[in-house]
């Protein structure tokens, strides 16, 4: 018996390492370990053995047999296991490099990535963000600005008429495409009360003939605030937090006296870079008194400044664009780019 | 406007003209007042090696036809030998020679070069060649007289000086003058104003030229008459600084009335006393009289012109624009009579803007002449005028005539304190405010904490507190104003919609198309070419008519990008625009509403639903495809309209071919536009949350044979509505036409994720599920199919 046991052990581990397969292993395990296998055979007969000693020791002996034929089998599995998966992930090789698809997101206009980041600038200062039509009325556009019929600045705004037939005369319907974001400042006041903090982004309109710096059709953003005691430190101090939150640190700002109806006093806002070189910005100024009064506001009670300047110019220095008009042709090829 | 700095000396002095950082210290400070220098030049800087030669002989050479041999003779004893292609110098003339190694203004460099064989040893030069004339006719013949040897520049008189080029604001019409930009300068570096020009002009007897002035467009009118005048060249001096700010030397008399004007900004006309019929009358031109202006052109009035007429009552002149040619200074001119005028700046700007003519004095004119300055300025012209005419002789008696149009000369304003330092951050005194606004003019009487300042006759911009506070806020320095930031009360932050409208176009560039801004100024026929119906708005100024009216529809303009793509290889091409459309409302402002619209190059109306399920999912809107109605411009079986409720909200579908065609877009293309306004303010805020349910789910497929003229998302909705709650998803996996299926009808194959939230599902629920499905796709005409 004795015998048998280590011929069969012998034979089973020589099987187990014959094994070439998942399914041979499993095999094997079932003609050896099983109750009819070789060894679960002999463990049947071991009730045949009359002597207990005898019968205990060999019992001993078969199940150490049981274990390192198991143990051999299961070592042989992962083994196996191991190869088969080594198999699989080889067979499964792919040239990365071979990606045939393009990269295809889409991409904001470089309008709206200007548009937005100046939004989150001011949003940061403490700002919500107002908007108003661009078919604009006479009044907000110009009168309630402090530029009554044939005020002399008018005409440096090149304005766009509208009316509902070619005929008409210019100017009958009171109605223009907005010059400026500037009636946002004016359509705000009259629908809240101060203290007012806005910017109104907006799309506005020239009867400019395109170049490489100009649109007829662009965008600008205003900035508005109304509240007590507010003074024209007030309105350094905010551009300046600006320069240095849009542009960064190393820039920062100047003002210099300028003229616009809208407000008085008047300052056009130069930024000047690391390089020390200046940039012109935009304009803006103490909100004019009559232009308060448009507005529904006492300016004995409240003051403002209002600040603005164009969006259009912030993407084209941003991204070295040489050429204005390109951002308005919608070719793929410029859009991609950004 | 531009300024010149040794004139603005006179009234300084501010900066030498060869300190080059003094001169750019007066920009900077110039900039500072608000008088923003764009552009400063440097003039009369000498060409370097250039100098008077005296021409000893000229000789023809036998084999060169077009050049001449020249020897010079530099001061130096030596006999130099140039070439020349000029001819108008002869032995004895003193030109100038650029000797060998000098540069000249056009970089190129004189070197020794010879023509048949022969060197020539420098250049004799023109006017245009040293930059200073127009005349390149010759050479530039010196005074014989001259020394040799030396810079043509000395020999010329002329000294190094820099231009100014000012961009001045619509409020500083005083600042169109020499005067006025040194008295702001001055004031700003605490420096006195100098006097110019004390008259020094014989006075006479007294000479009338009777005025009348019949419309208040012309305020005040003097007319002085001024005899033993001698028609002849100006001094070098005048010229050059006429020349130096773009005007032409005519002769003494203009040159001295352009001078004036320049000098303290008074326009002013010199006629010829023996042409304008012994008197002016001042009124409105009737409608087509005609008068020829000082350039030759015939020009034709209307009622809104001003004319000045002589005795006669024959116009001489456009007022506060040009004099009229045929009272022009001629040689034989002895005696003028001068005009010095105060118009009112709206009339002039709209008569100089109708005849396309502005000249000098219009400019001046229509942004205001100070209303006072008549008399200096005529004693101005006197005294520059008799440095030429020795015999000059201001008769006295001159005509001064008012209207009603003159502004008022003394004017002031009270300023309170408190109201500078709330309107500018700043600590300022009463006491404080003299010193700032005195030197300008600004004349301030204390009255304790408030003050009256009287405004001064230049500034008829200022009539107001917020003016002077202005005028103060200037020369106590924009830059020492402090900086303080203020606090807002509430938090800033977007609106609803704006977070909104951001998701949209996140979404969008998610789904891989891009953000096209086409012009929303189209043709008048685009919306029809796009088959789109209604009225546009049209633009009465158009600057080309091919962008006079506005659009009623995104589609055009996307249209138009894709074709433009196409045209460049890129087909397949995804855009996008957020942009608003402006139906007319009858009067008043137009129905402006916000658009979105997707066009997809190459993709079918499939494409174009998957995108608004996605916007809509994103979103949390609702809006049903309803094929029943096709919208204008989109294929005819593969469009809808987007419906919400009862309301049309947009199109969706593909383009018709017809369209495609006229737009020259060769591709298929599945477009969406629907307005937007109501999706980015409708239901906002949070989505609640709904448990996830533990339970074991069962998938049932149901096959449903359906009339293709029932939409299939109806049959969608009757088996929500069927499989009740334990639905959990419903998916369309499988269309079928074809044998098996009923002619005009197709199979569409659901698969129903079913689900409880509390238990495991039984079979029969699932066969309750399907038992509902089934009855209720019957009322719908679709058969299970089995």
């Amino acid at each position: 018996m004795t015998n048998d046991i280590a011929a069969a052990i012998e034979t089973a581990l020589q099987r187990v390492s014959d094994a070439a397969s998942l399914d041979e292993i499993d095999a094997v395990s079932g003609e050896t370990l099983g109750k009819k296998g070789v060894l679960g055979g002999l463990k049947a007969s071991l009730a045949k053995i009359a002597d207990i000693e005898e019968r205990k020791a060999v019992g001993r002996s078969l199940n150490e047999a049981f274990a390192s034929v198991s143990a051999a089998i299961d070592e042989r599995r992962q083994e196996l296991i191991a190869i088969e998966r080594a198999a699989q992930v080889a067979g499964e090789r792919l040239d990365l490099t071979e990606a045939m698809d393009a990269a295809s997101r889409g991409h904001l206009h470089l309008v709206t990535q200007a548009w937005q980041e100046l939004e989150d600038v001011f949003v940061g200062l403490g700002f919500t963000v107002a908007e108003g039509p661009e078919v604009e009325t006479d009044w907000h556009n110009f009168e309630a600005l402090n530029m009554s019929e044939g005020h002399p600045a008018r005409g440096e705004f090149d304005t766009l008429f509208i009316g509902h037939d070619e005929h008409e005369d210019a100017g009958d319907s009171g109605l223009l495409l907005r010059t400026h974001t500037s009636p946002v400042q004016i359509r705000t006041m009259l629908a809240s009360e101060p203290p007012i903090y806005i910017v109104a982004p907006g799309r506005v309109f020239r009867r400019d003939t395109p170049d490489a710096t100009h649109m007829p059709v662009f965008h600008q953003i205003e900035g508005l605030v109304v509240d007590r005691d507010i003074s024209m430190a007030d309105l350094a101090g905010t551009i300046e937090a600006f320069t240095q939150a849009f542009f960064g640190k190393g820039f920062t700002s100047r003002l210099r006296p300028s003229y616009f109806p809208f407000t008085e006093p008047s300052a056009e806002f130069d930024i000047r870079r690391p390089d020390g070189s200046w940039l012109e910005l935009g304009g803006c100024g103490m909100v004019h008194p009559e232009v308060l009064r448009a507005g529904g506001v006492d300016p004995e009670e409240w003051s403002g400044f209002a600040f603005g300047f164009g969006i259009d110019r912030m993407a084209v220095m941003r991204h070295g664009i040489t050429d204005i008009r390109d951002m308005y042709v919608n070719d793929i090829r410029f859009i991609e780019q950004f | 406007m531009k300024v010149l700095l040794s004139w603005l000396n006179e009234f300084g002095p501010f900066a030498d003209p060869t300190d080059h950082e003094a001169v750019e210290a007066v920009a900077a400070d110039l900039t500072s007042l608000g008088l923003a220098v764009e552009e400063t030049i440097a003039i009369g800087s000498p060409v370097e090696g250039v100098i008077s030669a005296r021409v000893l002989r000229v000789e023809q050479h036998p084999d060169a036809a077009k050049v001449r041999r020249v020897w010079v003779d530099a001061g130096d004893g030596d006999e130099r030998h140039v070439w020349c292609g000029a001819s108008n110098m002869s032995a004895g003339d003193v030109v100038p020679l650029a000797t060998l190694g000098t540069t000249m203004p056009n970089g190129m460099t004189i070197e020794r070069r010879g023509i048949l064989g022969i060197d020539s040893e420098g250049m004799l030069c023109s006017a245009v060649e040293l930059g200073v004339g127009e005349d390149h006719s010759g050479i530039l013949l010196l005074d014989g007289d001259a020394e040799l040897g030396l810079s043509y520049a000395q020999v010329l008189g002329i000294e190094p000086d820099v231009v100014f080029d000012l961009d001045l604001t619509r409020n500083r019409p005083d600042c169109w003058s020499i005067e006025g930009v040194a008295r702001d300068l001055s004031a700003w570096r605490s420096q006195p104003l100098a006097e110019v020009g004390e008259g020094s002009a014989v006075s006479g007897e007294a000479r009338t030229v009777p005025v009348s002035i019949a419309d208040p467009a012309c305020g005040r009118f003097t007319a002085t008459v001024v005899s033993g005048i001698r028609v002849g060249a100006s001094p070098e001096w005048m010229v050059r600084r006429l020349e130096a700010l773009g005007m032409r030397a005519i002769n003494n008399v203009v040159d001295v009335s352009n001078y004036v004007m320049l000098e303290l900004g008074q326009p002013n006309h010199a006629y010829d006393l023996s042409t304008i019929g012994g008197g002016f009358s001042v009124r409105m031109a009737r409608d087509g009289e005609t008068l020829t202006t000082l350039d030759d052109v015939e020009r034709s009035c209307t009622v809104d012109d001003l004319l000045i007429c002589d005795g006669n009552d024959v116009p001489v002149g456009l007022g506060g624009v040009m004099g009229g040619a045929d009272s022009e200074i001629s040689d034989s001119t002895t005696e003028v009579v001068l005009e010095i005028a105060w118009f009112a700046p709206l009339g002039i700007m709209k008569t100089a803007t109708r005849h396309g003519l502005r000249s000098e004095a219009s400019a001046r004119y229509e942004r205001g002449v100070d209303p006072a300055l008549a008399d200096r300025a005529a004693q101005r012209f006197a005294a520059l005028l008799s440095l030429t005419c020795p015999d000059l002789v201001v008769h006295a008696g001159g005509a001064d005539e008012r209207s009603s149009g003159m502004p008022e000369l003394i004017r002031s304003v009270d300023v309170r304190i408190s109201e500078v330092n709330r309107s500018l951050g700043t600590d300022l005194a009463a006491s404080d405010l003299p010193g700032l606004l005195n030197p300008i003019g600004f004349t301030v009487s204390a009255n304790g904490d408030d003050v009256t300042v009287a405004l001064p006759s230049w500034r008829p911009d200022s009539t107001s507190e917020i003016d002077v506070i202005e005028e103060i806020a200037r020369h106590h320095g924009y830059g020492r104003l402090g900086r303080s930031v203020p606090k807002p009360t509430g938090h800033g932050h977007l609106t609803q919609a704006q977070i909104r409208r951001r998701l949209l176009r996140d979404v969008l560039v998610g789904l891989g198309i891009s953000e096209a801004m086409p012009n929303p100024i189209v043709a008048p026929d685009t919306m029809a070419r796009a088959g789109i119906e209604g009225e546009t708005l049209r633009i009465l100024n158009p600057l080309v008519a091919d962008e006079s009216a506005l659009r009623l529809s995104l589609r055009p303009g996307l249209l138009t990008s894709l074709a433009h793509n196409e045209h460049h290889r890129r087909a397949g091409v995804s855009l996008f625009e957020i942009g608003k459309v402006y139906p007319p409302s009858g009067e008043g402002l137009p129905d402006e509403h916000e658009v979105l619209c997707v066009v997809l190059a190459g993709q079918d109306a499939y494409a174009a639903v998957l995108v608004w399920r996605q916007i809509s999912q994103a979103l949390g809107v609702g809006a049903m495809i309803d094929q029943s109605t096709v919208p204008g411009g989109m294929h005819g079986t593969r469009s809808g309209v987007l419906r919400a409720g009862r309301d049309i909200i947009g199109a969706i579908g593909e383009i018709a071919p017809e369209v495609l065609e006229s737009f020259e877009v060769t591709e298929r293309v599945a477009v969406i536009e629907a307005r937007i306004d109501g999706m980015l303010t409708g239901k906002g805020g949070s989505r609640v949350y709904r448990p996830i349910s533990r339970m074991p789910s069962s998938d049932l497929d149901l096959a449903f044979v359906l009339s293709d003229d029932v939409p299939a998302d109806r049959l969608e909705r009757a088996l929500r509505q069927g499989a009740s709650s334990l639905l959990v998803d419903l998916k369309l996996f499988d269309t079928y036409r074809g044998p098996g299926v009923l002619e005009g009808h197709r199979s569409l194959a659901w698969r129903l994720r079913l689900q409880a939230n509390d238990r495991n599902l039984t079979d029969a629920d699932i066969a309750e599920v399907k038992s509902a499905c089934e009855s209720a796709a019957k009322k719908l005409g679709a058969e299970l199919r089995s």
